[in-house]
């Protein structure tokens, strides 16, 4: 098992190689130009050369990119210019919220969505069936800058249920001490419950909402896959021993049928992680997403360059530990690796 | 054999119809079956498929599909009516009182779940193990069907045995809770001959000695009278006749029973004499004088070698201290053989004997490892298997498939998939005249014209398979490899398929190279026949010589493990 794991992560290390080769050139290519842009639209073309001069922009391409490796061998990812702070620092504060907001939605969606996708797969036609068509149709349909504006307004606006959406905690609230990032277990960890309870209220409507975005493509999966794997001789087998319908269902069919339930929950999980920025606008939520769009608008390459590299190495690990759960679930998959 | 007027049946099948709601409307699958089991008694159920023998057998466990339901009738187990049970009370029944052995013993097991363990689900349901003493009263059931090791192959999966192992853990999941009713559904299909006979010999010898009573779901005439007491006949969801074994072989009453009975191989048949008496063609004469003397193809000292998975770690490799690799696995092992103009050659063997690999070596979709291929007096070993697509002798060289429907093209239609070949290899040709070579081959292997716009879902397994030879005749070719043509196919279908094949032969004078493990087919085709093992040849010679005395044991064990359904009583 070791092996194979110290196996994948070789095999990973050519893709990050070319995700840094990429990421450079590809912020190079960006439209717009950073020198200018941050001379203000006052500046002296002596100005602006000047500020290039300092980024180290009027360098050849190669010797640009050698600079770059050399600074991400020493963990610089760069300044971003324009917070002034290194981009690291700034990666290191937001990625934990990404990642709690995109985990909670992720494990309520899957909370939903597997027990919905397992009793449709075995009342076909039911109209347990047709409500998990509906749901997971709506949920993909809405787009979630919508659902989340819905919320607020039905639940901080019209209710009062939902504190307002102003990010991870009150503004009056101060953060528990960083252990791990998330606020819910640092909090606990404190044994402050007065943080984990502002935390939780604050994280629910976002959580349910990206949750319903992800609730389709979770329960549709578990639905077709267990449909499939229901349909197959071992489950008649099964059967004909007279096993009880909880062990055929969960022992033997669920178990089955987990491999595309995990290979759609890692997909889900890597696009939501960067790609939910509308829900982290609408909910002012500090997290990684938001901030790469900003600094993609400010063309301030540094920050975008960092991003995409953390999202690639996030993306690479999630993949790691999809392959190292196959084996887990499917002895198959333990020979051939 | 049975008494039964001693014997209170054990399970009683009365008047019952089986419905299915399709998109089409409602199906009835069985209609007013009857018939009984006693207990200890043996019973057949044979049929073709879609004779609804299966289905009868699913609605005894009530565990037909969603979409089926018993309409009438009733199915009584010791005293019981099974329709009056609850789905609680059945579920206890099931596995405990009744269970059920199936073909396709591996996807039959739970191929995630070590097989220990899924025999100790079943005993612990029915309360006939503690979580504690499971696994060792699970190891007890696989030694009981003579699974050696079983406290190491406890923990094994599905995958890591054979199919003949998988079908003995199938057996000991079945019998685990000490059942007094075994529902066996074509248990041996697609399993090697010497692999059947153990198993059924272990099912039998089981069963007999639990004093349980068994019912034999199977297409195989022979292997329903070596095993059981008597035998019930289905054709299209009816039982047309029921008898004890020894009678129903010998007076065959209803006209489908007989002809069953003639549709199946045995020592003595003629291919002629496998199809129905009204059914009466003529000898076609032959255009070569037999036996031709030029060879078509020699094989010589043919090899396919495959690495063993090399398991040394990389690391050790690097700084020289590895262990040398391990010796190549060797598929075919240096075989020599020669097949005659216009000569049918049986090529028999068990799963793994590397006869396949032979045959997909000859077919140029494989490159041997040394040895040479001599076809129409040239070397076709010489060109890659990549490249020889384009070879000029490719055309002249040709295959018929083992599963009719895997091997057409979904969305192509009974004419185009015919007309394929020359529309790949063969000469520029125009759509009309390709149309006409279409109908004429269509009609010679005796395909009604008007299918030939049809795709393969609307298609018969046998017209299917019709298909798949007009489409391997249509360039004229010097030899045809024959995989396993009518193992898919019911019995009476075989019968006129061997027979086609057999007529095609005589007229354009093509030499066959017939890959089967079905010795009584091989025997009824081939002038010639070699028996591998292990990728060697362990024995050729003239059919008739090497199937009446073989020189090998092998040999013989193969022909000993063939089940015979008695001769017929040509009086009756």
């Amino acid at each position: 098992m070791l092996q194979t794991a110290l196996k994948r992560i070789a095999a990973s290390v050519p893709s990050l190689v070319g995700v840094v080769i990429v990421t450079f050139l590809l912020t190079r290519v960006l439209p717009g130009d950073t020198a200018s842009y941050f001379a203000g639209p006052a500046a002296t073309p002596e100005a602006i050369a000047e500020i290039r001069q300092k980024l180290g922009l009027d360098q050849s391409l190669p010797v640009q990119f050698w600079n770059y490796i050399g600074d991400l061998v020493h963990g610089n990812f760069g300044l971003s210019l324009t917070t002034g702070q290194p981009v690291v620092n700034e990666i290191a504060a937001r990625l934990p919220a990404s990642a709690e907001l995109t985990l909670a939605g992720l494990i309520l969606a899957l909370v939903i969505a597997l027990p919905l996708g397992i009793v449709a797969a075995l009342r076909q036609g039911s109209w347990v069936d047709h409500v998990c068509r509906v749901v997971a149709t709506a949920g993909v349909s809405l787009p979630v800058f919508f659902t989340g504006l819905l919320f607020v307004y039905a639940f901080y606006f019209l209710l009062g249920w939902a504190p307002a959406p102003l990010g991870r905690l009150d503004v009056f609230a101060s953060a528990p001490p960083t252990v791990t990032g998330f606020y819910l277990i640092d909090s606990l960890i404190a044994r402050d419950f007065a943080t984990f309870r502002a935390t939780l209220a604050q994280l629910a409507l976002p959580a349910i909402t990206l949750a319903v975005f992800s609730l389709a493509p979770i329960a549709r999966i578990t639905r077709a896959s267990m449909l499939a794997v229901l349909g197959s001789e071992f489950i008649r087998t099964a059967r004909a021993a007279g096993l009880e319908p909880s062990t055929i269902v969960i022992r033997y069919a669920l178990r089955n049928a987990l491999l595309p339930i995990v290979t759609t929950l890692g997909m889900v999980f890597s696009f939501l992680l960067g790609a939910n920025v509308l829900v982290e606008k609408v909910f002012a939520w500090p997290g990684i997403g938001s901030y790469a769009v900003e600094a993609l608008i400010a063309s301030d390459y540094a920050p975008v360059q960092g991003f995409v590299l953390a999202m690639a190495i996030l993306y690479v690990f999630l993949n790691l530990c999809i392959d190292l759960l196959y084996g887990v679930i499917d002895p198959r998959v333990r020979i051939e690796a | 054999m049975s008494n039964q007027t001693t014997n209170p049946p054990l399970l009683d099948i009365d008047d019952v119809t089986i419905e299915f709601s399709t998109r089409r409307g409602i199906v009835r699958a069985v209609e007013k079956v009857s018939f009984s089991v006693a207990k200890g008694e043996t019973l057949a159920l044979v049929g073709e498929s879609g004779s609804g023998k299966s289905v009868t057998s699913y609605a005894a466990m009530r565990i037909l599909d969603r979409a089926g339901r018993i309409a009438e009738g009733s199915i009584v187990y010791s005293g019981m009516r099974l329709a009056e049970l609850s789905e609680a009370e059945m579920r206890d029944l099931r596995g405990r009182e009744m269970s059920m052995i199936f073909q396709n013993p591996r996807a039959a097991l739970n191929p995630i779940r070590p097989i220990g363990v899924q025999i100790a689900d079943v005993l612990v349901r029915h309360a006939r193990a503690t979580s504690r003493d499971a696994k060792e009263k699970a190891i007890a059931a696989l030694e009981e069907v003579r699974i050696a090791n079983a406290a190491e192959r406890y923990n094994a999966y599905p995958f890591e045995l054979s199919g003949g192992m998988c079908q003995r853990v199938v057996i000991a999941l079945a019998l685990a809770c000490q059942p007094q009713l075994l529902i066996a559904d074509e248990p041996t299909t697609g399993l090697d001959v010497t692999t059947q006979k153990a198993v059924m010999d272990l099912v039998v010898e089981l069963t007999k000695q639990r004093d349980m009573s068994t019912i034999l779901i199977t297409h195989d005439l022979g292997l329903a009278a070596a095993y059981c007491d008597r035998v019930a006949v289905m054709e299209k969801g009816k039982l047309v006749e029921t008898a004890l074994a020894a009678d129903i072989f010998a007076h065959p009453q209803h006209p489908y029973t007989r002809r069953l009975m003639r549709a199946t191989p045995r020592l003595d048949s003629t291919l002629r004499a496998l199809l129905p008496e009204s059914d009466e063609r003529a000898e076609v004469e032959t255009h070569l004088a037999q036996p031709a003397s030029d060879v078509i193809l020699s094989i010589e000292g043919l090899t396919k070698e495959y690495p063993r998975i090399d398991r040394t770690n990389p690391l050790l490799k690097l700084v020289g201290k590895a262990a040398p690799a391990p010796e190549p696995f060797k598929a075919v092992g240096g075989i020599d053989f020669r097949i005659r103009r216009g000569e049918s050659v049986g090529l028999v063997g068990e799963s793994g004997c590397g006869k396949s690999t032979t045959s997909m070596m000859l077919m140029r979709l494989i490159d041997p490892t040394s040895g040479r291929i001599i076809f129409a007096g040239e070397d076709i070993s010489a060109t890659p298997a990549r490249d020889f697509a384009c070879h000029p002798k490719r055309g002249k060289l040709q295959m018929v498939f083992q599963d009719p429907t895997e091997s057409l093209n979904p969305r192509y239609t009974a004419a185009r998939a015919i007309a394929d070949p020359i529309l790949r290899l063969g000469a520029p040709m125009k759509s009309a005249a390709l149309r006409a070579r279409c109908e004429e081959l269509a009609r010679l292997v005796g395909l009604p014209l008007e299918l030939l716009d049809r795709l393969p879902h609307q298609l018969s397994g046998g017209q299917k398979a019709r298909i798949g030879i007009a489409r391997a005749i249509a360039l004229d070719p010097d030899l045809v490899v024959l995989d396993e043509p009518t193992a898919a196919l019911d019995v009476s279908v075989q019968a006129v398929v061997l027979n086609l094949l057999h007529d095609l032969k005589q007229r354009s004078g093509m030499s066959y190279l017939f890959v089967s493990h079905d010795l009584n087919v091989v025997r009824l085709l081939c002038d010639r026949v070699i028996v591998m093992r292990a990728g060697q040849i362990v024995e050729q010679g003239p059919t008739e010589q090497v199937l009446s005395a073989p020189a090998s044991d092998y040999t013989r064990a193969l022909l000993e493990a063939i089940p015979h359904p008695p001769a017929q009583d040509h009086a009756a």
